[in-house]
């Protein structure tokens, strides 16, 4: 098991100036290699000894990495601009609401100060079996503890489990899908761009990691494109406390609405499955109609189709039902 | 290179997780290495052997009485054979292809390949123990003896013909050994398996066994499974070299033809029967 000590393993330092130099450094080191970003994550994992790379990428000297910019094809926000920066950065409050709205959400304000952008995305999960080095499915081994009648899971996942049963804990993320973000993704050998909502990987295709992100690879940028800037956005929150604490289930969504009706809209929830969760059902039921109550109803039932709660997470069932048909109405409950 | 992989259980204690991957590497070039071997030993070695003669003591009216075609397999063995190879391929795929990096959702395409496995070998066993000749398939005191003088004839210390085997030689026999064992081993660990994983036929339990017990059921299922990487490499192998393609030609049509019948089979020992006439 785990034990918080004081001091970490050693470990080699490398603080690169530019993105080319820290590509470098990853395809050297490979898989012994960590990208340290805000560093709230990393320094947990090697203090509970439970990550123990030989080599740490510090991209906090990375000016390039830090920028954020407004490009004709949309804003381009740098992995490693903090979450203090995108919130208050005119364009994201003037365009992209619902992304300033997710990353004031997060933690607390000391935190938002330190953490980034991109490391909120790319943070692991949770599940307290996992982070105490408890040796499960996540960690190589073969058995989830959080999944059986007696576990504590009462944070854990009542869709899409398989296996293991984690959630990703971004609060950005799933403002980033209701906004279709492309991540910019560079490694030694090129450049390749995925959708937000591609960028997570769940356990049925890779239980031992939550994004596509492999050795090797680096999330450099952001893009958010202007399709649904100023569009009618929606993000809340809910967690046992209100400030310093992860999502017990989050939903963002982003909607063209004319005339009452909805032309278009994105829906995308987390904390309630291994990944953020694009709602697609949800979003086919309500588009093209005209919002009222009753249809956000239908969406938050939509919502939940197919859910298996755990043995103490029950109220995740109704928690999303009513976060997705809040977000559908727009706010009021 | 590691057998096993171990981890740490919750009271601190290690306990078997599974094989190591590096089996399923070694189980891999295990069989490219036999391949090779053997590519080497049929084009160099063999021709240089001392031949092994066939006795040729057919009674010409056996071979007058014979059809064109004999049958070998039946259609629903056939059937079996093809159901199960398909089965295994993509158990193979999909067990062993995210190992070696490969990403996609394998986990329901596995189990229910798995289980197209298990009703097709149920089926099999039933079909071959109630309506096939059983024993033609399982290794005989004759096969061995068989073997002792083709290997001794072969060395040159013998002048002495060697018998005609029956339906099936020893390779077959101790091919389809190996398969049976490795095949139930991969079976009842992957059933026990699916206890601990989400699917319509039952709750999952992951308490259903001890730590250690599922350890070793995790660590037989992957001892087997790279096992038949290396048989279904060899396999495929034999099957397309060109003096067995007769072979793999009856699994596809049934059948062999009278000639291969009387130059590899002794008919006492392979008993045509009035169903394989009507061939």
């Amino acid at each position: 098991m785990a034990v918080i000590r004081d001091m970490m393993p050693a470990f080699d330092l490398f603080q690169p100036t530019t993105t080319d130099e820290a590509l470098g450094l990853l395809s050297e080191h490979g898989e012994s290699a960590w990208v340290l970003a805000g560093g709230l994550d990393t320094y947990d994992w090697f203090k509970d000894r439970v990550k123990r790379p030989t080599a740490v990428v510090d991209l906090g000297g990375v000016e390039e990495l830090h920028e954020i910019r407004s490009l004709p094809e949309g804003l381009a926000i740098g992995a490693m601009a903090k979450l203090t920066e995108v919130v208050r950065h005119p364009e994201v409050k003037q365009s992209y609401q619902l992304l300033s709205d997710a990353a004031a959400l997060v933690a607390s304000p000391q935190i938002r100060n330190q953490g980034t952008l991109g490391g909120n995305l790319g943070q692991d999960t949770r599940c307290w079996y996992y982070r105490d080095g408890w040796n499960c499915y996540r960690a190589g081994g073969n058995i989830c503890y959080a999944d059986t009648p007696t576990a504590m899971n009462r944070e854990h996942c009542i869709l899409g489990a398989s296996r293991c049963v984690a959630v990703n804990p971004s609060d950005t993320a799933p403002a980033l899908i209701a906004l279709d973000a492309q991540f910019e993704i560079r490694n030694g050998s090129g450049t390749r761009t995925v959708s937000a909502e591609e960028f997570f990987v769940g356990p049925a295709v890779d239980i031992e990691r939550m994004t596509v992100l492999e050795a090797g690879d680096l999330l450099t940028t952001i893009q958010l494109s202007p399709k649904w800037a100023g569009a009618r956005f929606y993000f809340e929150k809910s967690r046992d406390r209100a400030v310093w604490d992860f999502a017990l289930a989050s939903v963002a969504s982003a909607a063209v609405v004319t005339n009452g009706v909805v032309e278009d809209i994105r829906i995308a929830v987390n904390g309630v499955a291994p990944t953020p969760l694009r709602l697609r059902a949800a979003e086919d039921l309500v588009r093209g109609q005209s919002m009222n109550n009753d249809l956000a109803k239908r969406a938050g039932e939509a919502a939940v189709e197919g859910v298996r709660p755990l043995a103490h997470n029950g109220y995740k069932v109704a928690l999303l039902r009513n976060l997705v048909t809040r977000s559908v109405r727009g706010g009021e409950a | 290179m590691q057998i096993f992989e171990w981890g740490v259980d919750p009271w601190g204690q290690e306990m078997l997780v599974r094989i190591s991957w590096d089996l399923l590497y070694l189980a891999f070039w295990t069989g490219i290495a036999f391949i090779l071997f053997h590519i080497v030993y049929a084009a160099v070695w063999l021709p240089k052997l001392v031949r092994a003669k066939h006795s040729n003591n057919t009674d010409a009216t056996v071979s007058a009485n014979l059809p064109e075609r004999i049958t070998r397999h039946t259609g629903a063995a056939r059937f079996f054979h093809w159901i199960m190879a398909a089965s295994m391929i993509v158990l193979l795929i999909t067990g062993f292809f995210p190992v070696i990096g490969v990403q996609f959702p394998w986990l329901t395409l596995h189990w229910v390949s798995g289980l197209f496995l298990t009703v097709s070998i149920v089926y099999h066993i039933l079909h071959a123990t109630f309506f096939l000749d059983f024993w033609s398939i399982w290794i005989l005191p004759v096969d061995l003896q068989e073997a002792w003088k083709r290997i001794r004839h072969q060395m040159g210390k013998s002048s002495d013909d060697i018998p005609k085997h029956g339906k099936y030689p020893l390779d077959h026999k101790l091919y389809h050994l190996a398969v049976t064992l490795g095949g139930l081993a991969v079976i009842g660990t992957g059933l026990f398996m699916m206890l601990r994983i989400e699917t319509p036929l039952w709750a999952r339990n992951a308490y259903f066994l001890e730590d250690a017990t599922w350890g070793l059921v995790y660590a037989l299922h992957g001892f087997s499974a790279v096992f038949f990487v290396t048989l279904t490499l060899t396999h495929i192998y034999f099957a397309v070299r060109p003096e067995k393609l007769w072979l793999t030609k009856s699994m596809v049509f049934g059948y062999v033809e009278r000639d291969r019948y009387l130059e590899h089979h002794d008919p006492d020992r392979w008993v045509v029967s009035e169903e394989s006439s009507k061939q």
